[in-house]
């Protein structure tokens, strides 16, 4: 993985959904209003090309806005973790 | 008494701790001494259990009931390889060091050098499913043991080899179930068969023995060896008995023995039989059969089957008179037995009825028979979805089979061509009132697949009700009454003494009903104040799927109207059809006149000369091909083009000489969206047309030709599965081979796709089984870890929307006027 360089253009590709890195407040205000811990929540790889290109690290939770059949959009969170 | 486990460990077993769990060395190989009691020191000795009732057990005192048996050991003269552990021994082997014993490498593959010592490695094989050879050389189970006791344990612990030594995966000791494993049993004769387990120790103990003496007199070696092969072998059978690259372990008579691996994963094993395949009582089975007249959510249980099968009732001060007339009538509906508050069973007989209907007092539980009303679940494998469960009402017959409204035959997938079906009788309260309130049939009207009614009008009730509503149908007062009265529907009927159809139909529907829709047959549809005024009731209006009267009753109505609705239409459909003689023969399917006859001839005709022509243009290589084919594909294509126009042009035939609107019955049948489609119609008067096997004409047959009828190389319409005939006038026997063709090819692939999606739908069940929605809408899985956050995204359940969606503009419509 190392010494790849990711094209940023993959970001603009109509398959990849918009992900943004939540910050403290809004990733308490998340699991607060699930009432889960961090661990509950479904997961992302560090080694993401997309986490990587938006600079998350491990322990950030993501917020992945992406297109849906049925609901139009749909929000999807997402915790970084090594492996 | 009753304990407590704490903990459970799974880990491997040493030497040590299996001599410590037993309770003897086991050394002989006989069973019984001559006088039939069991050998001391053999298998079946006294001190590893007892199986016979009243004895004791030599070793705890206990009987059979108290002693759950003690192991025996066998001490092995040469060490073998527990199979089972067999791939964890290569692995294991292929990263120990073959001089100094350290663990190499943490990666799966052997490395050439050890880091430690620097020895050179020499490639490992592994042949199933016990033997490991180091280049050339066979190492023996004691070579490897000799690696693997030399492992340092920090080394062990540095790969997570938890649970145990690598050297207790090959076996020094063998452990000897208890007798309670593998009991013996006595025939008839007197003789004893022995279990499987015991004849494989039996055979362990011999080539032990063997093995035993032949190296005390200095046998040769490869003696030794073979017989050392062979308890290697017998353990191995012992655990496992299919293993793949050794024969099967079997009975003088042939049959392969049972050993322990087969007691688990066989489909007779622990878990598919016992685990995985729970038994109920209270359960029936038998052939269904249809029955019109009783309610959707009802179920026509044989009196035989209402006399077996009981519900459970605790007997009060309010409800002990109506038991006691249960208690004794001596028929159905009774009461078969009743269980006293000490928990004792009494069965009810002829001779004791008067007797027990005195003892009887609350606390008492009384089992009586299945009664009209009462609720069960029904249900016909295979269990797909959650509609093949459905809670219904009994309704006792004096038949021999379970009988089911043909409308609730769609969610069950059945038909009555020999379709056997299960009943479960609920044993408490709660479970009925959640059946009732959740599995109900009428709850399950709109299907949770697509949102749409999956129970409806079908086959007679939809062409009925079309017959019935259609423009110009009228009936006298009489009929009108009788109708009405039939179907359930009690009306003050106004003074006249016709009423159209449309009139009668009307009684069925909600006051407050306006609906507007196209008809299957493209008539607009007018409902206006619960009135039919306009247009004509079919499939569009009535049918499964897309019904739209049943679509907004079940919306804007509840359950209760359109269950109502249903059981009422459809009995109005076959009661008019009862009174119309309702019928289709020949005469109905002639439909085209003998001039449109000629004119469909010389259609077909003229599209043969066509790909004729075109067949030769294709032969002098001169068919300009189509962007992306070969000439040949572009003459398929072509040839298609035309075949496609000379249905059309029959089609347009038929319909054009007006025959539709003329309407006999099997006409009414297609245009209502009963059963068939005019293009049915056409196959049967018409011409049946081109038919298909993979997609394209038929080529496959001879070589070069599809039959002998032709000749070799003919690409014409009748040599590649073109059916100019009708199935009135009958097909030509060529004709009919091809229709054969396709009819085979459908059932095939029709069989082959349900068996794949079917297993594709399990393993699929099997992987979301534990997924819930939860309170807050989100999707968790048994360890509350999130799958998605709102159900399908949009958090809407299909089975309680407008196909899948909410229709926001009807509602605020319905609202804000
Ligand atoms: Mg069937
Ligand atoms: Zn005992
Ligand atoms: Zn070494």
């Amino acid at each position: 993985m190392k010494g790849i360089n990711i094209n940023k253009e993959i970001l603009d590709h109509y398959l990849v959904p918009k992900h943004i890195i939540l910050n403290e407040k809004e990733k308490n205000e998340l699991l607060q209003k699930l009432n889960i811990s961090e661990q509950q929540l479904p997961k992302i790889s560090i080694n993401d090309p997309i986490v990587k290109l938006i600079g998350a690290k491990e322990g950030d939770v993501i917020k992945i806005i992406r297109k849906s059949h049925t609901a139009g959009e749909s929000i999807y969170y997402r915790l970084v973790v090594k492996i | 008494m009753v304990s407590i486990i704490k903990k459970i460990e799974f880990k491997l077993i040493s030497p040590q701790e299996a001599k410590k769990l037993a309770v003897m060395e086991v050394t002989k190989s006989d069973l019984y001494d001559n006088d039939g009691f069991p050998v001391e020191g053999g298998p079946m000795d006294p001190r590893l259990g007892v199986i016979d009732p009243g004895l004791k057990c030599r070793t705890c005192g206990l009987t059979m009931e108290g002693c759950l048996g003690h192991f025996g050991y066998i001490e092995l003269v040469k060490p073998v390889i527990h199979v089972l552990y067999a791939n964890y021994i290569y692995k294991l082997l292929k990263i120990t060091c073959r001089k100094c014993s350290r663990i190499m490498t943490k990666k799966v593959t052997q490395p050439k050098k050890c880091p430690y010592c620097g020895e050179e490695q020499i490639p490992i094989k592994f042949e199933k499913p016990y033997t490991f050879i180091e280049g050339e050389n066979i190492l023996n189970p004691l070579q490897i043991r000799e690696r693997f006791e030399k492992i340092p344990d920090e080394d062990l612990k540095d790969l997570k080899f938890l649970g145990g030594r690598p050297e207790w995966l090959i076996l020094t000791l063998f452990l000897v179930p208890p007798v309670l494993v593998r009991p013996s049993i006595t025939l008839e004769t007197g003789e004893r068969s022995e279990d499987d387990l015991t004849h494989k120790i039996v055979d362990i103990l011999r080539i032990n023995q063997r093995l035993k003496e032949s190296i005390e007199i200095g046998a040769p070696d490869f003696i030794i060896s073979d017989l050392w092969e062979l308890l290697q072998y017998h353990v191995a059978t012992f655990f496992d008995n299919s293993l793949v690259g050794i024969p099967t372990s079997r009975h003088r008579s042939g049959r392969p023995l049972k050993t322990l691996a087969d007691r688990l994963r066989t489909k007779e094993g622990r878990f598919r039989h016992n685990l995985a395949g729970k038994r109920v009582n209270f359960a029936a089975r038998t052939v269904i059969s249809p029955d019109p007249f009783i309610s959707i959510d009802e179920v026509g249980v044989p009196l035989v089957v209402a006399k077996d099968l009981t519900i459970p009732v605790y007997v009060t001060k309010n409800n002990i008179e109506f038991i006691k007339t249960l208690i004794l009538n001596p028929s159905w509906p009774s009461a078969n037995y009743i269980i006293r508050p000490d928990g004792r069973k009494k069965k009810i007989t002829d001779e004791n009825r008067e007797e027990i209907a005195k003892e009887i007092a609350p606390g008492y539980i009384v089992h009586r028979h299945l009664q009209n009303g009462d609720i069960v679940l029904f249900n016909r494998q295979p269990s797909l979805h959650r509609v093949s469960m459905m809670a219904h009402r009994v309704r006792v017959t004096p038949w021999r089979t379970f009988t089911l409204n043909i409308c609730t035959c769609p969610p069950y997938n059945a038909d009555f061509d020999g379709d056997e079906m299960n009943l479960h009788v609920l044993q408490n309260e709660e479970a009925r009132a959640e059946a009732a309130l959740l599995m109900a049939v009428p709850k399950h009207i709109r299907s949770p697949r697509y949102g749409g009614p999956l129970i409806g009008a079908e086959h007679d009730h939809v062409s009925g009700l079309y017959s019935l509503t259609k423009d110009g149908t009228e009936v006298s007062r009489e009929t009108a009454l009788q109708l009405l009265f039939e179907i359930g529907v009690e009306v003050e009927l106004p003074n006249k003494n016709k009423f159209t159809g449309k009139e009668i139909f009307s009684y069925l529907l909600p006051k407050d009903l306006n609906i507007e829709f196209k008809s299957k047959s493209g008539v607009k549809t007018v409902i206006k104040n619960g009135k039919l005024i306009e247009g004509v009731i079919d499939a569009n209006a009535i049918g499964r799927e897309k019904g739209k009267i049943i679509d907004i009753l079940e919306k804007e109505y509840g359950t209760e109207e359109v269950h109502k609705f249903i059981d009422r239409v459809s009995k109005l459909g076959i009661k008019w059809l009862e009174k119309l003689g309702f019928t289709i023969g020949l005469d109905d399917f002639e439909i085209v006149s003998k001039e449109n006859e000629e004119k469909i001839n010389s259609i077909i005709e003229n599209g043969k000369k066509e790909v004729e022509k075109l067949i030769e243009i294709y032969k002098k290589g001169e068919l300009e091909c189509l962007p992306g084919r070969t000439a040949k594909e572009t003459v398929e294509v072509r040839i298609m083009q035309i075949v496609s126009g000379i249905i059309n042009s029959v089609r347009k035939v038929i319909e054009d000489s007006g025959v539709f609107e003329k309407e006999n019955c099997a006409i009414m049948i297609a245009k209502s969206g009963a059963r068939g489609s005019l293009l049915h119609l056409i196959q049967i008067a018409g011409a049946v047309g081109q038919e298909q096997s993979l997609g394209e004409r038929i080529h496959r047959g001879y070589t070069g030709r599809t039959l002998s009828h032709f000749k070799e190389n003919d690409l014409s319409l009748d040599a590649h599965g073109f059916v100019g005939s009708s199935f009135k006038t009958g097909l030509k026997p060529y004709e009919f081979f091809f229709d054969a063709v396709s009819g085979r090819g459908s059932l095939m692939d029709k069989s082959l796709r349900t068996r794949h999606s079917g297993y594709l739908e399990r393993r699929l069940m099997n992987a979301l089984q534990d997924l819930k929605v939860e309170y807050d809408g989100t999707i968790r899985d048994n360890r509350k870890i999130i799958v998605q956050f709102n159900f399908g995204e949009d958090g809407i359940d299909p089975s309680k929307s407008n196909w899948g969606t909410i229709d926001i503009k009807s509602i605020v419509q319905k609202f804000v006027k």
